[in-house]
């Protein structure tokens, strides 16, 4: 495993084209593109003010740089350097702003939900579609880029508007059963989208492309209900991660559920593997004792190497009360994630924030927990591979795979906090992302030394 | 009285005395005796009782008191203590015969009466005993009687409590569903007002945002612009279309085409499953048919056993559901012939497996009593039992294989994996070379063959033209005899027919070839095998498919071996070559070595005979 130098970042804008050529990175106003396979810089852009929000066009070509401060989008070409856009949203304002699939078309919501502009970069044409809701999640593309769905509210009733992302044209419109409708999205073959209520109602519906309801969901009443939604890769399940602590699979033929999945602190399956993470206790007589013998700092503990631990049966993990008289609670799952392979499931009960759950989707069990010294922050699954990265905000970055984990010290001089990661299309590079600088990790590729993976700390 | 009894005590019969006088002296005369009486106790207690005796009987009233004493006598029923008078006038006498019978019977009387006395008094201790102890018992229960009513009370005071307390916790829980039930209420009317508000709220914020929008709208806001470079054109390559109701159309085509494929990519993953579960069903089912048929002629055998009948029911089925225009019926039709097929095998299955089950109980138990002897039975039992062993066996190697194999497809980047891959490509190296060098020695081999070959046609060639002579001279005697022509064409045909399978014998000798194995191959051919064998699983489709080009390889040797006929070929070594060859293919099956053996010499012979003889 190697890293790159570090480099300087800002509000943790750090893309990786989809090509999987290029890198976007923004600091301050400045927007910097650099090439994968080297680090060169290949472009630098100079935005009119801090930029908020960096997405790539879905043919790498273009890149859409948000100002929501100013109002103002301006677009970059990769292959012109000196072509340039800027689309002013004047005193509407701008909250949000997103390519459209085809990488010609750019949707800003206006603030307030006023409205959303599609800015064409091909014609003059500029479209409004006006009562967009505002909610967690209210725009879902498909992913073969025909369709939109939109989440809208008139008169007080959510409506689902289903666009053909072509020419603009709606295609359904449709009333959804929901009080608040918060979140939509796209099953990955684009035929069925899932809408989801507000967490004080635990409701799920699914509508087929057409606009019929093909099954709606509920699991119980009156507490808070749903906090997370996620399609398996191959479509075939709905995990549904709620303030329960549980996550219900519903199955693509019966829209039922198939298993739930609880999230207990106590565990006692001796089937059930768990890591945990440990400070590693300098060993003194061997050859890597450090030579500036550390001080116990502030922050000694993101500062000490660690490894993990096989924990025997049974483990209890640690639990965070939640506050009871607080919205949003600190309870229940909400992150949730498929493996590529739609394989394993990676789960975070909020209330035991420092374990990621993974589980086994084609036995219906838990697999793994991997116990962290520190809150989970954030957890992506390598695009190619059944393989986890984790990150607690400390300098380390952890991996799992079904062959074992290992926690990585991020080098360099000084902390290097990681706050969030991002991983390269091929799964053979990882950015790394802190506060005010990125670094790229790379894993050795499958003919290199790859089985240091999973042995170098994995396995005790 | 308590006095009394103490003072007379030394002196029984003195105290019956007094008894008695006590007595008469109340009667005859009271007021006499009282005097004296109150003189007696008048007296003190210390003085003797000669001075009291002295008190009834004094020397002046001696016939009074035997008078007294007479008549008292005489009203007990003694006889009269005085003589029958002769005569009237005649004084009584005192008759001192009667006077002492009567002071023995007394005497008799006193004692009796005491023994009486003392039964009386030991009685009355008894009794007295008795009364105490029943007393005893009368207050232990007394009490226990009391105790136990107090428990009683208290018991029904602790009912009673109860019975208040569960009826307070019945009240409580009415009266907690009703909070439930009121808190629910509230819940929901909140819910409404707060929907109602929010809706009220909305509505006005909608008011609002329509305000702005408009507002926003129609300032002409000049900043509301894109300043763009130059427009670039589409991802696709194409213009945008106008919206008509063409395109309408087109877009609502399009949404059902990509429907419609969806719901037929999904019914085509159905149909596939569908058919991978009837695969394993009847591959299930034929493996049961497989493992039953030799356990039937048993049962068969048994004639109280009852599944011979459906075996043979089971047979039927077998064939019918064998064909595979069956199998791609659907489901609905064959359903239940399959369900009961099945069922019914899974019945005998389980029955055998019992019987089975049984049956290696009872062998044990009999095990001990025939050591030595081990029965026909139990050797079949014993045998079938290995058979299924050994069908396991093959089933998890299978399994095995198929799941390394699907590893080693997925190719996932486990280290474990890489590393296995290197062992198998090193594995296949060494593989190949061995091949390699086989199949060298296999060509030098076909040389030697196509040599023989053209030996074999020139002599073809040479027998063809004595044939043809001979057919010339055989038809210049057509020419003289018509009849002798026919015999001897068939008689040339055997002839062929002969040679033909002249080489069958040869062939024979070959399926024991494989197996041959020189001593001295073992040093080097052996470990590479059994280091195969043993160090993994997925290479054992490798060698299995190794051991068929072996044998083939050998069946070609076999062929050459045919055509060594011709002398020159046939050596010695060259022999010897051929088996080294061949050894590795054996060291799987060390067990065959000896018959190998034979094997071998026997054809080493018969090549030298041929040699022999051919020149």
């Amino acid at each position: 495993m190697n890293f790159s130098e570090v480099f300087k970042l800002s509000s943790l804008l750090c893309r990786f084209s989809p090509n999987g050529k290029y890198l976007a990175s923004c600091v301050q106003y400045r927007l910097v593109v650099r090439e994968v396979s080297t680090l060169q810089i290949l472009q630098l852009y100079t935005c009119l003010d801090q930029v908020q929000h960096i997405e790539w066009s879905a043919d790498s070509l273009f890149i859409l740089c948000a100002m929501y401060k100013r109002g103002v989008v301006q677009v970059w070409s990769l292959e012109q350097p000196e072509w340039h856009c800027k689309i002013d949203e004047g005193s509407a304002g701008l909250v949000a702003s997103c390519w459209s699939p085809d990488g010609r078309h750019i949707l800003n919501t206006t603030e307030f939900h006023l409205r959303i502009t599609v800015w064409s970069l091909c014609t003059k044409s500029v479209s409004y579609i006006k009562y967009p809701k505002a909610c967690q999640q209210g725009i879902s593309f498909t992913r073969d880029g025909r369709y939109l769905a939109l989440a809208e509210r008139r008169d007080c009733r959510d409506y689902v508007s289903v666009f053909v992302c072509n020419d603009w044209q709606l295609l359904r419109h449709f009333n959804t059963d929901t009080q608040d409708l918060v979140g939509i999205e796209w099953a990955p073959n684009g035929c069925v989208l899932a809408v989801w209520d507000s967490c004080l109602e635990y409701k799920v519906l699914l509508y087929s492309l057409d606009g019929r309801l093909l099954s709606s969901y509920c699991a119980y009443e009156w507490s808070l209900g749903i906090k997370s939604v996620a399609w398996s890769p191959s479509s075939q399940f709905l995990a549904v991660g709620s303030y329960d602590g549980k996550v219900r699979l519903l199955n693509h033929v019966t829209w039922k559920v198939i298993t739930e999945f609880a999230h207990p602190a106590a565990l006692s399956d001796p089937k059930i593997v768990v890591y945990k993470e440990a400070k590693k206790s300098p060993q003194p007589g061997l050859d890597h004792l450090a030579f500036p013998p550390s001080l116990p700092v502030a922050n000694h503990l993101s500062a000490a190497e660690s490894k993990y631990e096989i924990a025997s049966m049974p483990v209890s993990l640690q639990t965070l009360k939640p506050v009871a008289d607080r919205a949003n609670p600190r309870m229940g799952v909400g992150m949730l994630a498929f493996s590529p392979d739609s394989c394993f499931l990676a789960t975070r009960n909020d209330n035991i924030p420092n374990a990621v759950w993974v589980w086994d989707i084609r036995k219906l069990r838990l697999f793994v927990v991997l116990e962290q010294l520190s809150p989970v922050r954030a957890f992506r699954w390598d695009p190619q591979q059944p393989r986890l990265a984790i990150c607690t905000g400390g300098s380390k970055v952890y991996l799992w795979s079904p062959a074992g984990c290992l926690s990585v010290q991020v080098p360099g001089e000084g902390d290097f906090p990681v706050l969030s990661l991002c991983w390269h299309l091929s799964g053979d590079s990882l950015a790394l992302l802190s506060k005010d600088h990125f670094c790229l990790c790379f894993l050795e590729t499958k003919e290199g030394v790859s089985p240091a993976l999973g042995q170098r700390d994995g396995h005790a | 009285m308590g006095d009394w009894m103490t003072v007379t005590d030394p002196g029984l019969p003195a105290e019956s005395k007094t008894v008695s006088q006590y007595t008469s002296e109340k009667k005859m005369s009271p007021s006499s005796l009282y005097s004296q009486q109150v003189l007696c106790s008048s007296i003190p207690l210390s003085k003797n009782v000669h001075s009291f005796f002295s008190a009834f009987c004094t020397e002046e009233n001696i016939e009074q008191s035997i008078s007294y004493l007479d008549q008292e006598l005489t009203t007990f029923g003694f006889p009269s203590l005085y003589e029958e008078p002769k005569s009237k006038e005649k004084k009584r006498e005192l008759n001192i015969v009667a006077v002492l019978n009567c002071m023995n019977e007394l005497l008799v009387l006193q004692r009796k009466n005491l023994l009486a006395q003392e039964n009386v008094e030991t009685q009355n201790l008894k009794l007295g005993s008795d009364m105490d102890h029943l007393q005893n018992c009368y207050a232990k229960l007394k009490e226990q009687l009391e105790t136990s009513r107090r428990e009683m009370i208290g018991l029904q005071e602790r009912d009673r409590q109860l019975q208040c307390k569960n009826k307070n916790l019945h009240q409580l829980l009415k009266n907690e569903k009703d909070e439930v039930q009121k808190l629910q209420n509230i819940i929901a009317s909140r819910a409404t007002q707060y929907n109602h508000d929010m809706k009220r709220k909305e509505r006005e914020y909608n008011k609002l945002k329509e305000r702005l929008h408009q507002l926003v709208m129609n300032k002409k806001d000049k900043k509301i612009a894109m300043d763009v470079l130059n427009y670039v054109g589409r991802a696709d390559g194409k213009r945008g279309s106008w919206r008509t109701g063409k395109t309408e159309a087109r877009n609502e085509d399009e949404m059902y085409k990509i429907l419609l494929n969806d719901y037929e990519y999904r019914q085509k993953q159905i149909l596939m499953e569908n058919a991978d579960l009837k695969k394993v069903l009847q591959q299930m089912k034929k493996e049961m048919i497989s493992l039953l048929s030799p356990q039937k002629k048993k049962p068969r055998e048994r004639a109280e056993d009852s599944t011979g009948n459906v075996i043979s029911d089971i047979e039927e089925d077998a064939g019918e559901l064998s064909r595979e225009s069956v199998w791609d019926l659907s489901c609905e039709t064959v359903r239940e012939q399959l369900t009961n097929s099945i069922r019914k095998q899974w019945r005998i299955l389980k029955s055998h497996v019992e019987k089975l089950d049984n049956q290696v109980s009872k062998v044990h138990v009999e095990g001990f009593n025939n050591e030595d002897v081990i029965s026909r039975q139990d050797h079949e039992q014993e045998t079938e039992k290995l058979e299924l062993e050994i069908q396991h066996c093959k089933e998890m190697i299978k399994t095995q294989q198929q799941l390394l194999q699907q590893q080693l497809t997925t190719a996932c980047d486990d280290d474990t994996t890489s590393l296995l891959q290197d062992c198998y490509l090193l594995e296949e190296k060494e593989r190949l070379k061995e091949e390699w060098s086989l199949f060298k020695e296999q060509k030098k081999n076909f040389e030697r063959e196509r040599r023989s070959f053209t030996e074999a046609a020139i002599r073809l060639g040479l027998e063809r033209k004595a044939f043809e002579e001979e057919r010339a001279s055989w038809l210049k005697q057509q020419f003289l005899t018509m009849t002798t022509f026919d015999q001897q064409s068939s008689e040339s045909v055997k002839l062929f027919s002969a040679f033909s399978g002249s080489s069958d014998p040869d062939n024979l000798t070959v399926p024991s070839r494989p197996r041959q194995k020189k001593p001295h191959s073992m040093s080097n051919g052996s470990p590479v095998c059994t280091s195969k064998l043993t160090q993994s699983l997925p290479a054992s489709p490798c060698t299995s498919d190794f051991c068929q080009t072996a044998r083939s390889c050998t069946s070609e040797h076999s062929s050459i071996n045919v055509l060594n006929i011709t002398p020159e070929e046939t050596k010695p070594n060259q022999v010897g070559r051929e088996c080294t060859n061949q050894k590795w293919s054996m060291a799987s099956r060390p067990g065959s070595r000896e018959g190998c053996y034979s094997g071998y010499s026997l054809t080493y012979t018969s090549s030298h005979v041929e040699k022999d003889d051919l020149p």
